[in-house]
């Protein structure tokens, strides 16, 4: 058994060469269950409207993005993620610093926080379209809630691990409270913060697709995505998954690597 | 009158194993510019003094006066060096690190770069100001830690086995600087360390602590000139001297 | 030998309060934060504000919980979801674990999975609900169907990198002591990357919990915590719901407790290689 993963060595073949292979390399497994998707949609072993053909569903999806509609309802869902998440990465991040510095925060907040985690966000879905209704409140709210929990526990845990001896170098340099939190404690803590805002970023799109989905709200992928579910439109349903799937990825790559590289890989506080 | 006074300093704490006395009545002074070493083995207090005299440690008896006043707490009139490297703070260049004592007195920017960089010159880091320390080796950062806590010019400075976790031979090239940035800027150092050559190749005076509890046994001043030749008989003769007084303290802590 | 080093004395001895007390004052506050929460919202619940429906007082709740408990849909449900969640679960071991050993092992399997399981880790499994309905229909089948989707990931790539990374070393060691291939495998291969795989089903039936609750409010029929939370929608039972909230935290917390940690006990804790990282 190869006891490490090697790269066969590129012969002198050039650069061009070795790119290609490698977008083939990519490329191939998509093209395989393209096919054998395509074979069983041409087969008619299921309804036509059930298993479209890849023409169709391509077909599809840009004829809705010229007509506007998926841009439509990915920018609402969008929106929504912003709003939803802006609060709970505000809150999310207060809570946790407050419960890293101050014991007696910790002590009064973590067993509240440790009980209502592991509870699966979706479950307070329908208390909450009781309490505030259908629509977005609901929906914002629940995400929010949701999502705070993994930003509450990364900063805390992040705050708490700011090196002490980063604390007494300070100290002797005369930092203050304030100071301290602000050029220390924050810095100190920031690999920890992001992921905290990764997890909860990625756990906001996760419950909001569902929640649009059970709340009922005007538009947005979720909708879209089940609202196809109607008329049988097994193509629009792709073609919302395939879009709620690029978004999930394009936030995770764009945004929060981009951060990352940035500030805690430039400084070395975490492997690349 | 003498610069430092440690006036009969104690030290009690708790441990799952009931109450410990880490320093007991310890007891000396300094004149100014004066380089003092703690020496003595593991476990024998002198870490600890040393935290009690930059004030991360209140000590539970007696008291330390610098320049005749009292001290409570930490100050900017102590800078601090560790061993540990990781002292630096990461998300700052070497420049940025050397420059924190001075924002934090409220200087300039133009001012602290301007002096943050003499600092990084003494240390002969120059090049290196505008790189983050996880690009520096262990040797390196060192020195910038020490740059940093010079920067902002403390009237005394505290260093705790800074080179200990450094390889042999970059340890003596660091002995070395050490010794002249000293010379160059005449600080008040107090140097704790475990390693008999270093303290006598860098002390004007050596105070012997043994464990258990930890207490000052006694003073040697080494009246050798300096640059130090660590390979003459009278820098031997010295070593051994303090192996003798730490001798007794040595079998007690094993 | 002294038990305290220099280094643990300059920086980390703190005077007089034992840590005993520390930790009987955090309990202290932990009960005292608990029952205050309760109180805040019993007094909301009896203020008269709400219809006592949408806020049910914590005595109403409890006992719709024991009633519910004693004549056994309770029960019922909770078994409905289990069964779907470990069924959901099991599969998703049995393709991740091996999947992800193979693609660690092979190169070329690895080259051709990835990119598939890259393209389809970020689609929500949710999202795949409509698309599930339409071709399965409502039932049991639709509910695994998603519990499989959500949970296999974490196990497949957390499986993936523990084997890549078992240590060289220990293969050299073991392969200079004889090891075949299978023995190897067996022997070196998978206690090391064990760490790993644990967390992999750790990860991976958290999202199972997730998704199942969250698939039952859909596509479930008739039992399930997920459908009855849902289903009491209808009939503003929200003592139901909260009853049911509170079973599925405490099945997720016991099953976080009591089964992984005992499996983390039994061996990689016990074998010093835990990992610090908790998802």
């Amino acid at each position: 058994m190869q006891d490490a993963v090697t790269i066969a060595a590129t012969p002198a073949a050039g650069r061009g060469t070795e790119q290609l292979r490698a977008i083939w390399r990519n490329a191939f497994p998509f093209i395989l269950v393209g096919v054998v998707w395509e074979i069983t949609a041409w087969s008619g072993i299921f309804h036509a409207r059930l298993f479209p053909t890849l023409e169709e569903i391509a077909v599809t999806f840009v004829q809705l993005t010229i007509d506007g509609i998926l841009p439509h309802h990915a920018l609402d869902t969008l929106l929504r993620l912003l709003a939803a998440f802006g609060l709970a990465a505000v809150g999310g991040m207060t809570i946790g610093m407050l419960m890293g510095r101050s014991r007696r925060m910790e002590d009064l907040l973590l067993p509240l926080v440790s009980i209502l985690a592991p509870i699966p966000g979706l479950a307070y879905a329908p208390l909450f379209l009781l309490w505030f209704g259908l629509g977005n409140v609901s929906a914002l709210l629940l995400v929010a809630v949701v999502s705070s929990f993994p930003v509450i526990f990364n900063t805390w845990t992040g705050v708490k691990a700011v090196k002490e001896i980063w604390v007494r170098s300070a100290q002797s340099m005369g930092a203050d409270d304030k100071r301290m939190f602000r050029y220390v404690i924050l810095p100190g803590a920031l690999p920890y913060v992001l992921t905290g805002l990764r997890l909860g970023l990625a756990q906001a799109w996760r419950i909001l697709v569902a929640v649009e989905m059970l709340a009922s709200v005007d538009w947005g992928l979720g909708w879209l995505t089940f609202g196809a579910r109607e008329f049988l439109n097994t193509d629009v349903m792709l073609a919302g998954i395939a879009t709620i799937g690029m978004i999930g990825l394009a936030l995770e790559k764009l945004v929060f690597q981009k951060i990352e590289n940035y500030t805690v890989v430039r400084w070395g506080m975490v492997a690349e | 009158m003498p610069q430092i006074e440690v006036k009969d300093v104690s030290l009690v704490y708790d441990t799952p194993s009931g109450q410990v006395q880490g320093v007991k009545d310890a007891n000396f002074t300094m004149e100014a510019s004066e380089f003092l070493c703690l020496v003595g083995p593991s476990g024998c207090g002198k870490s600890t003094l040393l935290n009690i005299i930059a004030g991360f440690l209140a000590p539970t008896a007696g008291e330390i006066l610098i320049g005749g006043k009292a001290i409570s707490g930490h100050g900017l009139d102590r800078g601090v060096v560790f061993q540990d490297f990781a002292q630096l703070f990461p998300w700052r260049t070497a420049l940025g690190n050397v420059a924190f004592g001075l924002e934090m007195k409220g200087v300039p920017k133009q001012e602290r770069d301007e002096i943050a960089m003499q600092q990084l010159r003494l240390v002969k880091l120059e090049r290196f100001a505008n790189s983050y320390p996880h690009h520096l080796s262990g040797g390196m950062q060192q020195r910038v830690a020490i740059a940093r806590a010079l920067a902002y010019n403390p009237a005394v400075l505290l260093m705790d086995e800074p080179f200990a976790a450094l390889d042999a031979l970059t340890r003596d090239d660091m002995q070395r600087l050490l010794a002249d940035v000293w010379r160059e800027t005449r600080k008040t150092i107090i140097y704790v360390t475990h390693n008999v050559a270093e303290a006598v190749y860098l002390a004007d005076r050596v105070v012997v602590m043994t464990p258990h509890p930890g207490t000052v046994k006694t003073e040697v001043p080494i009246a050798l000139k300096r640059p130090r030749d660590p390979l003459s008989h009278e820098f031997l003769d010295y070593q051994k001297q303090l192996l003798q007084d730490l001798g007794e303290g040595v079998s007690k802590a094993a | 030998m002294s038990t305290i080093t220099t280094a643990d004395a300059g920086l980390a001895a703190k005077p007089a309060t034992s840590a005993m007390r520390i930790r009987l004052r955090s309990y202290r506050r932990a009960a005292v934060s608990i029952l205050l929460a309760a109180a805040i919202y019993e007094a909301l619940a009896r203020a008269g504000m709400f219809a006592p429906a949408l806020l049910p007082t914590i005595p109403t709740i409890l006992r719709t919980l024991f009633s519910m408990l004693a004549d056994g849909t309770m029960v019922w449900h909770a078994s409905y979801t289990l069964y779907r969640v470990l069924f959901g679960f099991g599969l998703a071991m049995t393709l991740g674990i091996p999947l992800g050993i193979l693609m660690a092992r092979f190169r070329r399997v690895e080259n051709f999975f990835l990119p598939l399981v890259s393209a389809l880790m970020p689609i929500p499994s949710f999202s795949l609900l409509p698309l599930f309905l339409l071709w399965f229909g409502i039932g049991n089948m639709t509910t695994i169907l998603i519990v499989f989707y959500a949970s296999t990931f974490p196990i497949l790539f957390n499986t993936w990198s523990g084997v890549r990374s078992v240590n060289p070393l220990w293969l050299r060691a073991a392969g200079a002591m004889g090891a075949d291939e299978h023995k190897m495998f067996w022997k070196v291969i998978i206690p090391g990357a064990s760490p790993f795989i644990i967390t992999g089903m750790r990860q991976g039936f958290l999202r199972s919990w997730i998704a199942v609750i969250g698939a039952e409010m859909i596509a479930a029929s008739q039992w399930g915590l997920g459908w009855v939370i849902f289903d009491s929608k209808e009939f503003l039972s929200t003592d139901i719901m909260l009853a049911s909230v509170a079973v599925i935290g405490f099945i997720g917390f016991v099953f976080e407790r009591v089964v992984f940690g005992a499996l983390e006990r039994a061996t990689v804790q016990r074998w010093g290689m835990v990992r610090i990282a908790k998802g």
